[in-house]
């Protein structure tokens, strides 16, 4: 049954994101990707960590789909369509991207994983406390200077957005 | 671990997304196209840490915590680029990658 769940996910995923490169509406492309994030919560979910799918789902679903949709609507009108780069470009770049997966796919399946088999279920408070554990290999100091990356990253994006309106062309150019 | 599913197709599924992502950084015109090809590189690099923890080392979280890092930095690095382009389209009224010459504040 989760194998079947897998593939209709994994399908559903790929499509997405070919459709969501490759669409030329930008609002499209945006709800395409939403899909393809939603397929990753599905695939947390399938492999049993509830909290991760959770975050996907929150972090990513929600906010910066949100964000980037805000952004599409600031900047664009909808109707317009996007340039694509020439199809010469596209095939070039489509070969390489080929020639890359093939290579990936053939290491990975040439080396021997040592699968241990298991169908522990992780739960949230496992997480926390390995976030904030001193021990070895606890994570309290990366969990610290993430907290005042995003503060500094907070700041940085109002001042960034906030601007001025249209510089002065003709005293500040260099 | 998915009942019936190894960890080469997984890594398969992870790989495809990573170039079509690739694909997209490299032949879009337009800041925002292009952030949304990053989102997919990064979506990719964590499904691989979460399923590489859940196959082969099941007893410790190691993947799980570098994954919600991932998450953290990629969502601070997306409201960064979000609020560099509405500032770069007040200014120069245009978001596509060729228009972009000056980003002096």
């Amino acid at each position: 049954m989760e194998r079947y769940i897998f593939y209709i996910v994994a399908l559903g995923m790929i499509v997405s994101a070919i459709a969501s490169v490759a669409s030329r509406k930008m609002l499209r492309s945006v709800i395409y990707l939403l899909f393809v994030l939603s397929g990753i919560a599905g695939i947390f979910f399938l492999v049993d960590y509830n909290f991760l799918a959770a975050i996907q789902l929150t972090v990513y679903a929600g906010g910066i789909i949100v964000l980037v949709i805000f952004s599409v609507l600031l900047v664009h009108h909808i109707e317009m369509k996007l340039e694509v780069a020439k199809f010469i470009n596209r095939l070039l770049t489509a070969i390489a991207c080929l020639i890359g997966i093939i290579i990936f796919v053939t290491i990975i399946y040439s080396y021997d994983f040592k699968v241990a088999e298991n169908s522990t279920t992780t739960t949230t408070a496992e997480i926390g406390m390995g976030l904030l554990s001193y021990e070895t290999g606890g994570f309290i100091l990366p969990f610290e200077v993430i907290s005042v990356l995003l503060l500094a990253v907070m700041v940085g994006a109002i001042v960034i957005a906030k601007g001025k309106m249209l510089i002065p062309k003709s005293d500040e150019s260099i | 671990m998915i009942e019936g599913i190894s960890i080469y197709e997984i890594l398969t599924l992870t790989s495809i997304l990573f170039f079509i992502g690739i694909y997209g950084f490299i032949t879009r015109k337009n800041l925002i196209s292009i952030l949304i090809s990053v989102e997919l590189i990064l979506n990719a690099s964590v499904v691989n840490f979460v399923v590489i923890n859940k196959y082969l080392y099941p007893d410790i979280l190691q993947g799980v915590f570098v994954s919600i890092f991932i998450i953290a930095i990629a969502a601070a690095e997306t409201a960064l680029a979000v609020s560099i382009i509405i500032n770069l389209y007040r200014q120069i009224s245009s978001v596509e990658v060729k228009d972009i010459e000056i980003m002096k504040y």
